[in-house]
């Protein structure tokens, strides 16, 4: 349906970074010397294919025209040699190079990738799944392409345009001098051409964008289109507006694409008659500003024309490559260098088997980029296996309290002890490993029910697996699933039903066999079964276990050990239920009006 | 190629410039080799032959064909991009007006990521062939015609000879060609399973960390990123194979021409000119022999795409208006089932089974049941998004097999759990069934459906952009519109699922005033939530498994000691329970005096 504007696009081209520039260097360093001999290959190689024409200049000068059989022979023979050491040259590069080049970007994907596993959750918040996949597949690949191609294009081409000048010189300078006059022209038309081309290939972009974007819309909502008969009306939108725009945006595109190789092969055609031209009077030895010239280095000069336009091409699309290549570059560096907040101390010890006693001391919280207080001087102390229910608006401070515990976030002051341990002073995989954590919106990974659950603990036995699905109420559904416990629970989990993912991840959980236990409870509408069976996994997850539930359903406010009521980041009641109700406050008045009809 | 014949159809209207391009094509290649001959007669008459004359009249030759050589691939290039992109319009029309034709049944089974991607990618496979693939086919065979006939009636025994390795070329090519396919494929598949980790990764950060996973994680990502290594590594291979063999084999032309063409020349049997021109020649063939790898890869994509979108194009949409279909003036609101039953497809369990229900103009009817009961299927029989396996549904008396579809489903609004809305702005968003409905009109419903207020508070109104940038509207908010959006249409029937969970007390209250607002005289079907509405329906109908279990009203159905009494103990007493429970703790007087006294 009506888009207001077409979605923009996100700058992908900048002029040289020497610091960007520095750091993919850097990424290279391992490889140094096979890039090195990669070079000299190119060279080899590049110089062995400029001398094609020059052979042909020499076989009809010094044996067509000279009749000379003998040197015909050798001159063809030392052809077919060059040519055969151009094709090994240009094998063993490619072969080098591509292994150097997907190197390098395995090497950048995997750190970028060790990165995120480091990154604070929030980070997470501003930066959408996307946009990470956006840096990781495909800034990344702009990078690569630059790395395995364009690199060492740039060398080809300049050397050959360096070689190619100097052959037409040394056979002829004045005639070169005559033929180079055509190339301020030829530069000048590619940077307006190219400049115009990167105009239209952003708007061939975003109208495809625009014509990707409406029909995710649509075909996502195409029940809402059908419930009101709006398919008439949407197609006449995509085919008039959105659908138009891209046919336009196309065409006009075409037009300079086309354009571009037949302006340069006016120039380059115009060239060629100059050449007859001057050239050929030269041959017959009249009067011509360029002196004298055989036969076969005119025709060398014909040939040389066709190749020399060819890497000012190429060298005008590799400018465009190296300007995305510094772009991504850039991106990619600066995920890098998004700071880890959280990360294990240099002397950080194991924390030993805990009893699950946790202890909030004078704790206040607020993000690194914000300084209002989300928490504020919270003092709360657990004893092993007791149940704290934690009720509070949205936004009150409750999460953020959960997140301190498996310390996803660290306090701004104040200290979080789990039996007496400073979580700062122990290493996140040793607090981690004794911590269960359930999730409101249970996630599951693509793979069978039976990975999602021993996700838990990856060294456990099917059996223990199962026997954690039992202890949920999880086996049954999972063994009617259509391949048992092999069965693949699709992305996100996404083939199971709300309930079933939180009975998984409750398995998940309890399989972990966790001393301190998060929950974060669902509120979505689950049928009746399913809901007396999560009542009873629920009383089962938490027995034994010091756990931070924070609660939605009455139930679980009911039967908790103590409710702590939090408001505006601070902690204004807590009791049990009977305490605080009698007590006519806060808690009193929120369950008062979330329960009233 | 059969496949690709099913194109023609598209590309008759533009029979005009296919012609002309076609035209300019045979000029263009004519063209390229009159250049060669031009130059062997430069050699062999102007300078051999010593005459200024000719010199000066081959350079004016060739300064006009630079200008001819300008002007016609010009028109032919931007002739083929114009045939290419309006096929590609017509075809991506087609698709959309299609896939938005098709029913329910259809979308259920199918990703909507796939169809996006045959709407742009395999349209654009498309597109590139016809455009580009087509002329470029025909361009190799008309060179390969003219030069091999040119070099064949020149000299014949010198032709075969130099033309030998491209026979090599040719095989490799094409060798590349059909091959190179898989491998692109094998690359896309690893990035598609390296996205899949980052996507899995991100999106479950936090499991991952809980469970403290991130080595295992790591682990996978690098093999994922392995596989990808490898799967380039082969692609790079076969050009580093293909690369260096094709120019040696360029090369090689050249220089056999060189090695018997040389000897004949100086037999005196062969012109140093025609030597040149046979070089010249093979050059210009190799070229686009080189180029037949990516014709032949682009061909295979192009009937790979084929394929896909003909398949979307050729599945007929069952539910679809039929012929003097029944255009339904004003509804009372009558809706009867009659024994219907209904299974979403052959083969799958049957959803519904000998439902019967007559439901008289402007009653509520409340479904319950739980998940996987048929509430859901139910009501999708009354707008005709599903046909029903056996049985009918009636709206008025009228088979809604036989009715218009937009004048059935016109009349009638559905509000579900999950509100869609669409990113433009919340006029247009309200107005969706009704877009020609004034601003008035829109904000009345707006009212009605209790959003108006916080619309009015956003800054820019009713011309706020959902979903974009600006601003995110809440799981209330987005209901509330969804509300004024039903309204709007002032259906005769509606159909809504009244769960709100996940908001709070305030816009709990706010939706249910628009609710009751929404469904005053009307008849509605309600898959309901709530103790509130399930007491004010007219009918509550309970199913289970597929079936209407229990009929009747609240007190009725709890009389009965039945499902309906299971499910109300379970879910909505709770409701009412602590409704109950608050209203004794405030008659408990010692619970008073204990206010009391922690207010004092």
């Amino acid at each position: 349906m009506a888009q207001a504007v077409p979605p923009n696009e996100e700058v992908f081209m900048k002029t040289y970074d020497p610091v960007i520039t520095r750091r993919i260097i850097d990424f290279g360093k391992p490889y140094l010397w096979k890039v090195f001999v990669s070079l000299i290959l190119m060279l080899i190689s590049s110089s062995a294919a400029a001398f094609a024409p020059y052979f042909m200049h020499l076989a009809i000068d010094q044996g067509l025209t000279a009749r000379n059989w003998e040197r015909l022979q050798q001159i063809i023979l030392i052809y077919l040699a060059t040519a055969a050491v151009q094709a090994l040259g240009t094998y063993f590069r490619v072969y080098i190079m591509a292994r150097v080049g997907k190197s390098i970007i395995v090497d950048i994907r995997t750190s970028l990738f060790h990165h995120l596993q480091n990154l604070s959750l929030s980070f997470f918040n501003h930066f959408s799944v996307g946009r990470v996949i956006t840096r990781v597949v495909n800034d990344v690949g702009v990078l690569r392409e630059f790395i395995s191609w364009a690199f060492l294009a740039v060398a080809r081409d300049l050397f050959t345009l360096i070689f190619i000048v100097g052959a037409m010189v040394a056979m002829n300078a004045r005639l070169s001098f005559l033929t180079f006059l055509v190339l301020p022209l030829m530069i000048l038309t590619t940077v307006i051409f190219r400049k115009k081309a990167r105009e239209n290939y952003r708007k061939v972009r975003s109208a495809i964008s625009w014509v990707n974007s409406n029909l995710a819309e649509n075909i996502n909502g195409v029940r809402v289109v059908q419930a009101f008969s709006r398919q008439e009306y949407n197609f006449a939108h995509f085919r008039d507006s959105v659908n138009k725009n891209n046919l336009t945006a196309n065409l006009s595109a075409a037009k300079i694409a086309a354009g571009y190789p037949s302006a340069i092969d006016f120039l380059g055609t115009t060239s060629v008659a100059v050449i007859v031209w001057l050239g050929g009077i030269a041959v017959l030895g009249g009067p011509s500003v360029i002196g004298t010239i055989t036969a076969g280095e005119l025709v060398a000069f014909i040939l040389y024309i066709d190749r020399f336009f060819e890497p000012i091409r190429d060298l005008s699309q590799r400018y465009d490559s190296f300007q995305s290549a510094m772009a991504a570059g850039e991106r990619i560096f600066a995920l890098l260098d998004t700071p880890i907040e959280v990360q294990d101390a240099p002397n950080a010890t194991e924390l030993p088997t805990i009893r699950g006693q946790v202890d909030f001391n004078q704790v206040t919280f607020h993000y690194s980029d914000d300084s209002t207080l989300v928490l504020k001087h919270i003092d709360l102390h657990v004893q092993p296996g007791e149940t704290v229910a934690l009720v509070g608006e949205t936004g009150s401070g409750k999460s953020t309290m959960v997140k301190l515990v498996s310390r996803f976030i660290d306090p701004s002051e104040g200290s979080v002890l789990v039996d007496g341990y400073d979580l700062r002073q122990v290493t996140q995989a040793s607090l981690r490993s004794q911590m269960g954590v359930v999730l409101q919106d249970p996630f599951l990974f693509n793979g069978s029910a039976l990975e999602n659950i021993r996700f838990g603990r990856l060294e456990a036995s099917d059996d223990e697996v199962i026997d954690a699905a039992r202890s949920v109420g999880a086996h049954e559904f999972i063994s009617n699933l259509p391949n048992g416990y092999q069965t693949s629970v699709g992305e996100g989990g996404i083939s199971l039903s709300v309930g079933q993912r939180q009975l998984i991840s409750f398995a998940r959980a309890l399989l972990a066999m966790p001393r301190v236990l998060i929950l974060d409870e669902a509120t979505s509408s689950i049928d009746t079964q399913t809901e007396i069976i999560i009542q009873k996994a629920l009383t089962r997850l938490l027995k034994g276990r010091t756990a931070f539930v924070i609660a939605h359903r009455l139930s679980t406010v009911v039967n908790a050990d103590r409710i702590v009521v939090i408001q505006d980041g601070q902690i204004v009641e807590q009791g049990t239920h009977a305490e605080l109700l009698a007590k006519g406050g806060y808690y009193y008045n929120l369950y008062r009006t979330g329960f009233e009809e | 190629m059969k496949k690709l014949a099913r194109l023609i159809p598209f590309l008759q209207p533009y029979w005009k410039q296919v012609l002309f391009a076609l035209i300019f094509l045979v000029i263009q290649i004519y063209l390229s080799l009159l250049i060669p001959q031009i130059l062997a007669d430069v050699i062999d008459i102007g300078l051999t032959g010593r005459s200024t004359a000719f010199l000066y009249q081959s350079a004016l030759v060739i300064l006009g064909i630079a200008v001819l050589r300008a002007v016609i691939p010009y028109g032919q290039r931007y002739l083929s991009e114009w045939i290419a992109a309006h096929i590609g319009y017509d075809l991506r029309n087609r698709l959309y007006d299609h896939i938005h034709h098709l029913p329910f049944s259809y979308h259920d089974s199918s990703q909507a990521g796939q169809l996006i991607s045959r709407c742009i990618e395999d349209v654009r496979a498309i597109e590139r062939f016809t455009g580009f693939g087509v002329f470029d086919l025909f361009r190799i065979v008309l060179l390969a015609v003219f030069i091999v006939s040119r070099l064949v009636t020149d000299h014949a025994s010198l032709a075969w000879i130099a033309l030998l390795p491209l026979i090599p070329m040719l095989w490799i090519t094409v060798d590349f060609g059909r091959h190179v396919g898989g491998y692109f494929l094998a690359v896309d598949n690893a990035l598609g399973e390296i996205s899949t980790r980052i996507q899995e990764n991100v999106s479950g950060a936090q499991v991952v960390r809980a469970f403290a996973r991130e080595a295992y994680e790591m682990d996978r990502f690098k093999q994922a990123n392995q596989k990808l290594y490898t799967a380039r590594i082969h692609v790079m291979t076969e050009f580093g194979r293909m690369m260096p063999s094709t120019a040696f084999l360029v090369s090689a032309g050249t220089i056999l021409i060189l090695w018997f063409g040389g000897q004949m020349v100086l037999n005196g049997e062969l012109s140093v000119g025609k030597l040149v021109a046979f070089n010249s020649y093979l050059l210009l063939l190799s070229a686009p022999v080189q180029q037949l790898a990516w014709l032949v890869n682009a061909a295979g994509e192009a009937v790979a795409g084929v394929d896909r979108t003909f398949e979307i194009l050729d599945t007929v949409p069952e539910i679809r208006s039929p012929e003097n279909a029944v255009v339904l003036a004003e509804l009372r609101g009558e809706v009867a089932l009659e024994h219907v039953n209904f299974q979403y497809a052959a083969g799958n369990a049957v959803a519904l089974e000998d439902i019967q229900l007559n439901v008289e103009p402007n009653q509520v009817v409340a479904l319950i049941g739980a998940t996987g009961s048929g509430k859901t299927s139910l009501v999708n029989l009354i707008p005709r998004f599903y046909d029903v396996t056996a049985g009918a549904v009636r709206v008025d008396g009228v088979d809604v097999r036989s009715a218009d579809l937009a004048s059935l489903r016109r009349q009638i609004g559905i509000v579900l759990q999950t509100s869609l809305l669409f990113s433009a702005t919340i006029q247009e968003n309200i107005a969706y069934g009704k877009p020609d409905a004034s601003l008035e009109d829109v904000i009345a419903a707006a009212q009605a459906g209790q959003a108006h207020e916080f619309i009015s508070e956003l800054p820019l109104g009713y011309d706020t952009v959902v979903g974009e940038r600006g601003y995110t509207l809440s799981g209330g908010q987005r209901q509330r519109i969804a509300i004024a959006r039903a309204l709007l249409m002032n259906p005769r029937i509606l159909i809504l699922d009244d769960s709100t969970s996940s908001v709070d007390t305030q816009t709990e209250r706010l939706i249910q005033k628009a609710l009751d607002v929404l469904m005053e005289g009307r008849t509605t079907f309600v898959i309901a939530h709530r103790l509130s509405t399930v007491r004010r329906a007219d009918v509550i109908i309970v199913l289970d498994h597929g079936r209407i279990v229990e009929q009747g009203t609240h007190q009725q159905l709890l009389a009965q000691n039945g499902l309906y009494r299971q499910i109300y103990e379970l879910q909505l007493r709770d409701q009412e329970q602590f409704h109950e429970y608050m209203e004794n703790l405030n008659q408990d007087p010692s619970v008073q005096a204990q206010r009391t006294r922690s207010l004092e």
